[in-house]
This record gives C-alpha cells, structure tokens and sequence, in this order.
C-alpha cells in the first residue's frame, strides 16, 4: 500500500516525498551551516549528526535502503563517536570559544564557496533538466542487487578496502601511541 | 521527485563543507568539514545510480569504508598534533613554508 | 620469426639487472663488483637485439615484393589494433584514404602506383600485446610493435649501452655507489629499450617518464655537491614543462583517432584522412613542446649543458642512445600525424623545421664560448639534434632516423673520449685551462677522438658527412616543386660550418696548445687508460667512421653503386604502407645531390680550416682578440657565455614574478613581520627563494634580487594583516582554482 501511496506511475508519488524532501533538505542545509559556523565544538558534532541523519534518509527516498542502514551505522554511530572522543582527548575548548574560526579567513572562503555553489549549480541545472528517479517497487531486489554487484563485479576493490581498513587500523595505532 | 533535487542539495553541502575546510582553525571541526564534503558526494553517487545500474550504491558504500579509515587516522593525527604542541591549531603548522 | 614476437625479453633483462643489483648487488658479489651482473645482462640483451636485427632483415627482403597495402597489417595481432582487425574484416576498405585537404586521393594513387612501379614492398611490422588493464570500455594494452625504427633503436641503445657499461667499471671504480650507479644504468637501458618497443601510446608516456626519472636519478648522481643534485632537478623540471604537452597531445590523438591508443591505428587515420587536421596540428604542437623538453630543443634545452653534472658514462649515454633521442623517435614514430597536421609536404616553413633550424645554429654557436669539454659536446648535440628535427620537419624522415643512428656511435665516442681524458688528467673537464699537450701522452684517446671530430663535422667518407648531407639534401630542391626548406638549409649550412670550427677548436685546447697545464693531484703525467676504457672508445670510432655506409646513395659522381649496397638502412628502416606518407604527397627522398654534398664538405672544410689558421699558425691576427677592443663583437660574446640570458628568463623573470606574491603570503614572513625584524626579512626571503630556486638559479642578477626582495618585504607587510594560516591559505586557491577551471571547462563544453 505504500508502494501504492509512494510510486505508482500515473501518480509518482511526487507530493508526500517532496514534502519529506523538503524538510529534510532544509533541516541538512540548516545544520550544516551551524557545523561550520557554531562557536562550541561540542554542538559542532551533534549538529554533524542532524546532517548525516537527513543524508541517510535522502538515501531512503532514492531507495537505496542498504547504503541508508550503513550511513546510520558508520556515521551517526561510530564515527561522530570518534569526533567526540577527539574532542575530549585533545582538551578542546568545551563551551564557547571564539578562537575556532580564522576571521580573516572568512570573506575569501564565503566567496570561493559561493563560487563553487554557482559552477555546481550552473552545471547541474544545464545538465539534468527533468530526469525523475525511477521507483523501484520491491525494495529486496535492490539489496540483493547490491550485494551480487560487491561480490561479483567488485570484488577485487571490496577486498583492497579491507586491506585499506587494516593499514589505517595500524597507522592510526602506530600515530596515536605514546612511546 | 527530479533528481536535480539531490543534486543542488549535495552541491549546497559540499560548498559549506569547503567553506568549513578553509574557515576553520581546530583540527577535528576541519574533519567534521570533510565528512560534510564526502556525504555530498555521496548522496551524487547514489543519486547517479538511479539512473544508471546499483554501481552507484557500491562505491557510496566504499566511500563510507574509506571515510571511516580517514576519520580514523585523522583524528590519530590531531592526537599527535596536540601531544607535540598541546595545540590543534592547523594554521601553527608553518612547516610547509619554503 | 621468433626474434620478431618475443622483443619484450630485450627491456626484460635490463629490468632483471637492476632488481637484482638493487637489492642483492651488494651482498652476492661484493660491493665492487656489482658490474658483472650488469654487463652481463646487457651483453645478452645486445645478442638478442642483433638476433632480432637479423630476423626484421629476412624478414623485410622479400623474393616478389609485397605491393599490396593490406599485407602490412598481416603480422598485427589484430587483438592490438582496431585498424588490423577491420583489415581483417574488411579488407583493402578499412585503410581506403578518406579525400580531405591533406590527403587527395590522387596523390594516394599516385604513391600506389609509384609503389607497384618500383617494386617496392610493403613493410610488415609485427605487433603483439597483452592486456594491460581495461576500465569499463576502454582496453589498455601492453605489448611490442616491431619494425625497422625499433630494430634499429634496440641494436644502437644496447650496443652503446653495452660499451658505456664496460667503460664503467673503470671510470667509476670505487664509487661510494658503485652498486647503485650500475642499478640505475641498467633502469636507464630497459626503460629506454620499453619506450622503444612500445605499442601504443600510453606505453610510450610510462617509458618516456622512466627515462625522465633515471636521468634525473644519474644526473645527481654525485648529490652531496649542490650544482650536481640542481643539475637534476633542472632537468627534471624542465622536462616536466614539455611532458604537459606530451600529455595533452596524447589525448588529443586518442579521442581524435576514435579511441585508441595503437601506435598502428593512430599512423594509419592521420594518414588516411580519418583524422581532421585541426586535431592534428594542436595535437602535434603539443607533442612539439614535448620534444623540444626531452631533446633540448632551443628555449627547453637550458638542462642539457647543465646535466654533464653527471658522471660521463652517464652523459654519454644520455646524449647519444637514451633520454634525447627519445623526443626525436617519438616524432618519427607518430610521423604521419606531424606530417600532415604540420602539412610538411606542401609547406616551405613549419613549427618542427624552425624548432630544429633555430637549434642547430644557436646551439653550435653556444659551442664556441665554453671552456669545459663536456658543456662543448652538450652544446654540439644541442644542434645536432636540432638537424634530426629539421630533417624531420623538412620530411626527410630517413635522414634524421639515419643522423640519429650515425651520431649515436661519434657523440658517444666524443663523451667517452672526454672522460678519458678527465680521467687521467687530474678529474677536471676545463680544457683551456687545464688540458692541452695531450696528443703524444694519450694517442689512443687522440685518435679516437678526432676520427670522431671528424664524423661530425662531416668530413668525407666519415659517418656524419653522409648523414649530414642527406638531411641538407632533405630540405632542399630534390622535392618534386613542394616543399623546398631553403631557410632550413641556410641555417643548417651555417650550423656545420660552426660544427667543423668549434671541434677543431677544441682539438687545439686538449691535444696542442703547449704543454700539460692541469694538475694530476700526484698521480704523475697523464697517460693513456686501461683496455676497458679505450676499448670502447675505438669500437665507437670505428662504427663513427664506417656506419655513414649503412645508407650509400644509388648514384655518386657518376658511379652507380650496386643494388645490394644502396641505401640498404632506408630499405630495412623506413615504413612503406597505408601507415606512413606515401611518396605523392610530398613525402621526400632527396637524391644524392654532387653539388650539395661538395659544397657542404668544403663549408666543414673551412670552419676546420679558419680554426686550424687561427690556432696552430696564428693567422688572421685581426680577429685575435677581437672581443677586448670592439664593442659589437664583445656584445655578442656577452650574450654567447650568458646563454642568450634564458636562464636568467626563467629564474629571474617567471620564477621570480611566481614567487612575489606566494613569498609575500608565508605566514612565516609574517612570523618575522611580528617579531618587528622588518630589516632581516629581505634578506630571508632571499635566502628561502634560493634554497627553493636555487635548481634553476644561475648567474642571478643583484639588482633584480634586490628589487624582488624590497617587493616581497612591501607586499608581505600588506599581506600579511590579511592571511594567516598557510595550510589553509593553499586550500583558498586550491579550491578558487578548481572553481575557475570547472567553470570554464562548464562554460566551454557549452
């Protein structure tokens, strides 16, 4: 039924993912600015966790439920606990600081990103005129889909990613250590 | 739902990410930055896939397993940083100067 | 047949060598003796190399020759080649000129029938690969490509490499890396013999780059001197400017040529039409600049003097079988796509020609003004590779493959020569001033090198007068009304005349003038060196007298040569088929020309004269110190030792004019701003601006430093209010530089 809700053709489902989409996008683009901009580094983390929860749903809405799952692991659950260990174990400064930013810095950064946004944006908007995202109806496929593709066509780098794992695992002891 | 829609988002992202990059002073809020800029480019990825075969998911998926070895060892970086300097102040590292 | 598919073993056994030299050399052998290993494997490679010059011979003399085009693709392993497997397919259709501009479908016909009339028979390269790697559609390949040019590079770079590995063991004996020298020796041989050998041209990119490394790795050889470790980031670094161009043209041929990478395919479209011109020009300008970097052609060739800081084995190898040779065989390898993106046919000035003329003329007269033996020769294969390009330019193709193979054997000798001379007199390669009287003490060496003097002045019946001449002949008349190069001429004629003085030139210094002025540090006179060194130098002089014979012209004041002598190297070298230009358009094969070549023997026969008056007689008095008293020719000796002032162009001006802002924004300027040593901070600057310029810092101009200094002191106190970090500063452009770039690259595809 929410197949039916969501996806049918005739009726594509535009509106109530639109409306997820919305949201979501403007909560993202919300936290994001805070995360570079909050003068508490604590709250930096916690809002980064606002960003990668809406990326991990915008992976819903394009069905890709697998990558969505992982995103929510990987990230909200293992990695922003990294941040937050970093930020004790280097005595950051805990509530507010105002010597977390380079001011001078600000005006050129603004700028190059502006500039930046427009290329992107030009670009895309030039390029992608009104492709849809096709709706997939059984979202089983698709997982196993993904899981045939990692073991058969990508094989090879799946298994260098995990030689990658273990040579950060051990770079990141050997650098961390006190000796 | 177009998928230009994914697209200008991650661009948004990905540009607020560079400004946190070149902006910021202390070295986990640059990482963070850069965990912004690696999800814009994956929410692109698997955005792409749609239109294309489930490849996208795939390297989204490796870009995940890639951020988290570099979260790792980056973070491990700044630790050692601020051992040798009691400071994570990435623009006190003059050492590149020539 | 089997020489002909297994050529890959020749780059392999070099390879091998430097593996294990590298790292068991020491412990297997002993640290003295790391070149067994090494003159062993090259000797093998050498008699494979000539096994496979045997076979390509049988395998190019045909009973009924083989007119028709399709048969040259016969030995392409069509797995290779798109084009050979649409031979294979299609037949005769595949390789049909398509009518353009450049290719006129009469003067195809035209060199077909030409073809059938003569008998001449289509050459048959034999190609093979393996598969390299493929990324989604694109199949990149690795493998072999067999014909008369690569045959004729694997006999001269084993061969010389063979005799500058022997001369080593003695030259460098007790090195304090004997091991690691012999390691990169062995590098230098396989990776130019992979270039060689290459099939398409990534490969020859991987193998153009490997040169590029171990000549810069042999150059700083001796690093712990300072001039020695700039002299290879010199030319390191200068290489890497034309490698830009290498690349970009590459892709261009690439997407141009319909995706492919093949050598076969590439030569074919450009010269069947399938290729628009416009791709063809900018893509061989690319491939211009690249060639000017590697072979030191004029504006580029500034690390070529400076690169004799390396041992002298090392630079004879470099000037006369690997690294500058490279740009030349790339030309002549990717010849249709210069030939008709530069219209050589039909045109009587083009980029390549100049290039070449400008540098073989400017390059000989820098020859005049050095003290040093070495920088002389450096500067002579300056300009002799400056007649490889022009008779490349001109379209005389075989004529500059056949100079480059005659130079190899009396450059290599002259190089050789000169460290034999070094190596007995006192370590010191200044020939004014600390050689001279050596003729009776080291005759072996003296004759040597003037049999060799003579090959390239292009004295009858040496070597270098019958290539020589051809490339004269190249550019002249000889060309069926197109493309007559007289400006190439002149200037060439000039180049030679030079050639014959500054040689004899330097035959006064080291061999007459006087006495013995060096100093021996206590190893007694100078005397003649072992059989290790002076072996080698008389195998290359002789091969410097005789190898002129390899391409006799079929008729010579009046006396016709038998069949089987003349021009036997264009027969065995030179491509015939739907791959290569075709003699309708324009394509030229200069007969022996009686004027040209007396003419050209009595221009060498005058500079060798004027000097011999000059120096030995103490002739025409006037010119003897004629740069003291008047002012034109002072100016002009000025701008001779100062290079014509490019290296003061690319340090002062473009290094300098980089540098300003980048030093003005150091935070550690800052640092010193701060601290209030407002003073010192020029000086620092200065300071840091040599120690990271310093590789391409010669001659520096006081004032301009100055200038620079005051400059970054102002500009660094202004900047400095506004940047900090440096890291991120970096970032700033980094990005703000992608942006840009995206945006037009965005604004372009539009």
């Amino acid at each position: 039924m929410i197949a039916a809700l969501l996806g049918a053709d005739s009726f594509t489902g535009a509106v109530p993912t639109n409306i997820a989409f919305a949201i979501v996008a403007a909560m993202m683009i919300f936290a994001a600015i805070r995360v570079v901009t909050t003068r508490n580094v604590v709250h930096a983390a916690l809002y980064l966790v606002l960003v990668l929860g809406g990326v991990g749903i915008n992976f819903l809405l394009l069905q890709a439920e697998f990558v969505a799952i992982t995103q929510f692991l990987v990230y909200v659950g293992a990695i922003v606990v990294l941040f937050l260990f970093g930020i004790m174990l280097t005595k950051a400064p805990l509530g507010v600081s105002d010597d977390l930013d380079n001011r001078k810095q600000r005006p050129i950064a603004a700028i190059v990103g502006l500039l930046m946004l427009a290329v992107l944006s030009f670009a895309l908007i030039k390029t992608w005129t009104d492709q849809k995202v096709p709706f997939r109806l059984s979202a089983a496929t698709n997982t196993t889909e993904l899981s045939d593709s990692i073991f058969s066509t990508y094989l090879i780098p799946f298994e260098v990613v995990s030689v990658l794992l273990l040579a950060a695992l051990i770079g990141a002891i050997v650098l961390a250590r006190k000796d | 739902m177009l998928i230009n829609q994914f697209l200008l988002l991650a661009a948004i992202l990905f540009c607020i990410g560079v400004y946190g990059v070149l902006v910021r002073r202390n070295g986990v809020l640059v990482l963070m930055s850069i965990e912004l800029i690696l999800n814009a480019v994956n929410i692109n990825l698997v955005a792409f896939g749609t239109q294309h075969d489930i490849s996208g998911q795939v390297f989204a998926l490796f870009v995940i397993a890639v951020a988290a070895a570099e979260v790792g060892v980056g973070l491990a970086m700044v630790l050692l940083l601020y051992r040798t300097r009691r400071s994570i102040n990435i623009d006190e590292l003059d050492e590149l100067k020539g | 047949m089997w020489f002909l598919t297994h050529p890959w073993l020749i780059p392999a056994l070099p390879t091998l060598g430097f593996v294990v030299i590298l790292l068991l050399g020491k412990r297997l052998l002993g640290p003295a003796r790391a070149h067994w290993i090494a003159i062993s494997l090259v000797a093998v490679a050498f008699v494979l190399a000539l096994g496979t010059a045997g076979a390509w011979i049988s395998h190019s003399d045909h009973d009924t020759p083989v007119t028709s085009e399709v048969a040259g693709y016969a030995h392409v392993d069509p797995k290779c080649s798109q084009v050979a497997a649409s031979v294979a397919a299609e037949g005769e259709e595949a390789i049909a000129p398509v009518a353009t501009a450049h290719t006129s479908e009469a003067g195809h016909g035209e060199a077909e029938g030409e073809a059938a009339e003569g008998g001449e028979s289509m050459s048959q390269p034999v190609v093979r690969c393996a598969s390299w790697w493929s990324n989604g559609d694109s199949q990149f390949n690795i493998g072999t490509m067999l014909d008369g040019q690569s045959v004729l590079m694997l006999v001269v770079v084993t061969l010389v490499s063979l005799l500058v590995h022997i001369y080593s063991s003695e030259y460098v004996k007790g090195d304090r890396r004997y091991t690691h020298f012999y390691a990169f020796l062995q590098l230098f041989t396989a990776s130019m013999l992979f270039f060689v050998l290459a099939e398409n041209t990534l490969q020859m990119i991987v193998g153009w780059e490997l040169v590029g490394l171990c000549s810069f790795a042999l150059i700083g050889h001796w690093w712990e001197e300072k001039p020695n470790s700039d002299a290879a980031l010199k030319a390191f670094i200068t290489n890497r400017v034309g490698d830009v161009g290498l690349l970009v043209g590459t892709i261009i041929l690439f997407f141009s040529a319909g995706g492919t990478w093949n050598v076969i395919d590439i030569n074919t479209r450009a010269n069947t039409g399938r290729i628009s011109h416009t791709a063809l020009l900018v893509a061989s300008c690319c491939l211009i600049a690249a060639v000017m970097s590697k072979s030191g052609q004029f504006v580029l060739h500034t690390w070529l003097p400076d690169a004799m800081a390396g041992p002298t084995p090392v630079s004879a190898l470099i000037h006369a079988a690997t690294m500058v040779v490279a740009g030349i065989y790339m030309v002549a390898r990717l010849y249709p796509v210069f030939f008709h993106g530069l219209s050589i046919g039909g045109s009587s000035i083009n980029l390549l020609a100049v290039v070449g003329a400008v540098t073989g003329l400017f390059g000989s007269l820098l020859a005049f003004v050095q003290k040093d033996i070495k920088k002389v020769l450096a500067y002579s294969t300056v300009s002799q590779l400056g007649f490889m390009v022009t008779a490349l330019g001109v379209g005389a193709w075989t004529a500059a493959l056949f100079h480059l193979f005659t130079h190899a054997f009396f450059k290599a000798c002259l190089f050789l020569g000169a460290g034999s001379l070094s190596h007995a007199a006192g370590h010191s390669f200044n020939m004014v001033d600390d050689m001279g009287g050596l003729r009776k003490k080291m005759p072996t060496t003296f004759w040597t090198y003037v049999i060799a003097t003579g090959a390239l002045a292009g004295i009858f019946p040496l070597a270098g007068f019958w290539s020589k001449d051809e490339i004269l002949a190249g550019t002249g008349g000889a060309n069926d009304g197109v493309g007559t190069y007289y400006f190439a001429l002149i200037m060439l004629l000039l180049a030679a005349f030079c050639t014959a003085a500054y040689m004899t030139r330097t035959i006064w210094y080291v061999f007459y003038n006087g006495e013995f002025k060096g100093d021996t540090h206590g190893h007694g006179d100078p005397h003649e060196n072992g059989p290790r060194i002076a072996v080698p130098l008389v195998i290359l002089a002789t091969l410097g007298a005789v190898a002129g014979f390899a391409n006799l012209p079929k008729k010579m004041l009046g006396i016709e040569m038998p069949e089987s002598l003349a021009l036997r190297f264009e027969h065995l070298v030179e491509p015939v088929g739907a791959f290569f230009p075709g003699h309708g358009v324009g394509f030229t094969h200069a007969e022996f020309n009686n004027l040209l070549a007396i003419g050209s023997l009595l221009v060498a026969l005058a500079g060798v004269g004027i000097v011999y008056a000059f120096y030995w007689k103490g002739a025409l008095r006037p010119l003897h110190g004629l740069a003291e008293r008047n002012g034109m020719a002072r100016l002009g000796k000025r701008i001779l030792e100062n290079k014509y002032y490019l290296d003061w162009l690319y340090t002062d001006v473009i290094v300098g004019f980089i540098k300003k802002p980048l030093a003005a924004a150091t935070y550690w300027f800052n640092q010193n701003v701060i601290d209030g040593v407002v003073n010192g901070v020029g000086k620092t600057a200065v300071a840091s601006a040599h120690i990271v310029y310093d590789q391409i810092d010669q001659g520096v101009v006081d004032g301009v430093v100055n200038g620079t200094a005051t400059f970054a002191t102002e500009t660094g106190g202004g900047l400095s209010k506004t940047q900090s970090g440096r890291l991120q500063q970096y970032a700033v452009l980094f990005f703000a530089a992608a942006a840009v770039m995206a945006g037009v690259l965005v604004l372009a595809v539009k």
